[in-house]
């Protein structure tokens, strides 16, 4: 808004401003609460009272609670290692490392503040203020009701670190699969002008809008029997299909093939052909060309479609559910036993605890890469 | 690029496609006009209680599934022609209904009441959908520069999460005394059971919908609302157009492709609605179309899945689909052919 013909009175950026904070706090309000709810007893949770769900009276009284003086220092060690991710993390990565090699040393940098940070926040913080908090008197008396023991019940009693193993495989496999398949065909589509190409992106789209239960009909009597119907080919050792992580992913990475190489055709588009034609008067062949000219400078599209795989297998409840037995069960589909059982209030916290469990590695996701997520929604649309 | 370079890109991808997507669809379409079913026999069964002198022997005849030499149900796979849509369908009955005006009596068949609710929902949501998305976008790029970054991480997360999480969070806020309930039972001093009708869970469902996919349209519209022409935006203000005649006579058709885009992949996305119920559990007042092909899909307490029902119902539900995307697919079709 430069220009002064375009400038808005006070009271209208005001409103604005207004309304604005009020959306904030719908799109905020009910992630944060369940987060609120998973660390207090089941009666502060479900307490009709906002204040008491956030003080937590009834956890504090049984003994687990925050001092502010914990809160203090606590809140000192997540500020003082987000300044030290964003400011010191990046210069050290690139002074320490050879150009080129810049990945490997992010990937140490990041694990190494990881752990840093849980040691210090786990092991150090409570061992200094289990010292320091009888010497402070009324600041070092707990006065916020906070339990970590939902938690302990999930990833310990129930079993839920496995539900984590398999969503992690499930994941990895159907991001890199559909990475590697859909690159190729992203480039092959966008540096062909064809009737063709014009043709599988138009089926692709139509793919899109099918629902996953149509498809799911389809798989489950041929994945169930298909120790039957593979046992010529294979011999007697023909695996059933049905519950197998792997069928699962290639199934994921099918249903997802269609957003894929529309999201990397656009994104191939946006590299100017002239690089490969360059490459191809230098006698480069096309696969030559795509990997030494193109490669190198895709990877923020590559990155930014990756996003969207990753969170198309991890949000899945449909296609998981039905194509997985028990023991291979992802996380998302392992929630819905949890509340759907006859419960009590606190398995109820429980399930919400899981809940917070999924959803936490996804609030980091966009922590980390809300750019290219936010290039990701717009690419698509903004270039047809 | 020759046609074998091409092939040798795309082969991969397409051989997936075809594979788990085109050969699904074909075998979906050939199993709803197939049954498998064990086979029964009818065998007579003598059980004989110990009694006093003799025994008391009954023989009752009994259906029971035929076993092959490994112990296995033997099975049959018939040909039954429309059998299982009339079964998901229930035409006689659900004409029945109309023509006595009935509107209850089709609400107890559960595809009419699944299709019923799944077009309002898809319909209701998605001017809300647009409607709040443009709303949001404009209040974001109207916001100071320091805060649009924290802004849009914050809209970002209802769109990121998880749906199914999405749903049970919503749902964990309105359940029984949640937090929200609590609220408005103190403002309005009434009891309130917001799980107990059919009407309360769909506006619920709607709100979480709208909730969810806003900020999508929203990220959409701002990154559009970014290549307003500013000329024309002054142009107007000194021919005297009103904030509001702007609004509506250069930024709304500036955005008319995003608005068809979002509305497409959000007709898409809602038609096939299904976290929804599992999420606030209404199988017993609102489930929609996905939902009952997915529990046709899922064992019954004896153990068989209904596959040629749900095939049956998920062939219908893609006709759905057809009808509901074919308006919005011949505008860009012919958007497309007058471009060029």
């Amino acid at each position: 808004m430069s220009s002064r013909a375009l400038r808005q009175p006070l009271s209208l950026r005001l409103t604005s401003n207004i309304f604005l904070a009020f959306w904030c706090l719908v799109a905020a309000f009910p992630i944060v609460w369940i987060v609120v709810m998973s660390f207090k007893s089941p009666v502060d949770a479900y307490d009709s009272n906002a204040l008491n769900v956030i003080m937590g009276p009834a956890t504090l009284a049984t003994g687990n609670g925050l001092s502010v003086l914990d809160i203090i220092l606590g809140i000192v060690v997540i500020w003082g290692t987000v300044i030290v991710a964003t400011k010191k993390l990046p210069s050290m990565v690139l002074s320490y490392t050879k150009p080129g090699q810049h990945w490997f040393g992010w990937i140490i940098g990041v694990l190494a503040l990881l752990i840093g940070f849980l040691v210090v926040f786990f092991v150090v913080l409570p061992a200094v203020l289990n010292v320091l908090n009888p010497l402070f008197g009324p600041l070092g008396r707990d006065v916020l009701g906070l339990t970590t023991e939902h938690y302990k019940t999930v990833w310990v009693d129930r079993g839920f670190s496995s539900n984590f193993r398999n969503s992690l495989i499930v994941t990895a496999g159907v991001v890199t699969v559909s990475l590697t398949v859909g690159t190729l065909a992203g480039y092959g589509l966008a540096r062909s002008g064809s009737t063709l190409a014009f043709w599988i992106l138009i089926i692709a789209l139509i793919f899109r809008a099918l629902p996953h239960s149509v498809l799911v009909a389809g798989y489950l009597p041929v994945f169930i029997n298909s120790a039957e119907w593979l046992s010529p080919i294979l011999g007697d050792n023909a695996p059933t299909l049905y519950g197998k992580p792997f069928a699962v992913i290639a199934v994921l990475v099918a249903i997802n093939q269609p957003f894929t190489i529309w999201m990397l055709r656009s994104f191939f588009q946006n590299i100017p052909a002239e690089l490969d034609e360059a490459a191809r008067v230098d006698g480069c062949n096309h696969f030559q060309a795509f990997r030494r000219v193109i490669m190198p400078v895709m990877w923020p599209g590559v990155i930014t479609t990756g996003l969207f795989s990753f969170l198309l297998a991890y949000n899945d409840l449909l296609v998981t559910s039905l194509l997985l037995d028990a023991q291979n069960q992802t996380m998302v589909p392992a929630i819905v036993g949890m509340f759907n059982r006859e419960t009590t209030t606190t398995d109820q916290v429980v399930a919400v605890a899981a809940a917070v469990s999924i959803t936490a590695p996804l609030f980091f996701l966009v922590m980390i890469f809300q750019r290219q997520i936010v290039s990701g929604l717009t690419a698509g649309a903004v270039k047809g | 690029m020759n046609f074998r370079t091409f092939a040798a890109f795309v082969g991969p991808s397409v051989f997936m496609m075809l594979l788990f997507i085109a050969f699904p669809l074909v075998s979906v379409f050939k199993q709803s006009f197939y049954i498998t079913q064990p086979i029964y026999e009818t065998v007579e069964v003598e059980t004989c209680t110990p009694g006093f002198l003799t025994q008391t022997c009954t023989t009752e005849e009994v259906s029971q599934p035929k076993l092959d030499e490994h112990g296995e149900v033997i099975t049959r796979t018939e040909y039954v022609g429309l059998q299982s849509y009339l079964n998901v369908l229930e035409p006689e009955r659900a004409w029945r209904a109309i023509t006595n005006g009935e509107w209850n009596v089709l609400s107890t068949i559960d595809f009419w009441k699944a299709l019923r609710f799944t077009v309002t929902f898809t319909l209701i949501t998605l001017p809300l959908v647009v409607g709040c998305g443009l709303g949001i976008a404009v209040l974001i790029n109207n916001a100071a520069k320091s805060i649009k970054g924290p802004v849009i991480f914050v809209s970002l997360l209802p769109f990121i999460i998880t749906p199914l999480i999405g749903v049970l969070s919503i749902n964990w806020l309105f359940r029984g005394d949640g937090i929200l309930t609590a609220t408005m039972e103190w403002w309005l001093q009434r009891d309130i059971a917001l799980f107990a009708q059919a009407w309360t869970i769909e506006i619920l469902m709607m709100l979480y919908r709208v909730w969810h996919v806003a900020p999508f349209a929203a990220i959409v519209f701002y990154a559009g609302l970014q290549t307003v022409n500013q000329d024309s935006l002054e142009s107007a203000v000194i021919d005297g157009a009103t904030r509001w005649q702007r609004m509506k006579y250069i930024v709304v058709p500036h955005l008319m492709p995003l608005i068809i885009f979002v509305s497409m992949i959000h007709l898409m996305d809602a038609f096939r609605t299904f976290e929804e119920v599992v999420g606030f559990s209404s199988q017993g007042y609102v489930i929609s179309l996905q939902w009952l092909t997915y529990d046709f899909l899922v064992p019954d307490q004896a153990g068989n899945r209904s596959i040629s029902r749900a095939s049956a119902s998920a062939m219908l539900t893609m006709i759905g689909i057809v009808i509901l995307l074919i308006f919005p697919l011949r505008r860009t079709w012919r958007d497309h052919k007058g471009g060029h």
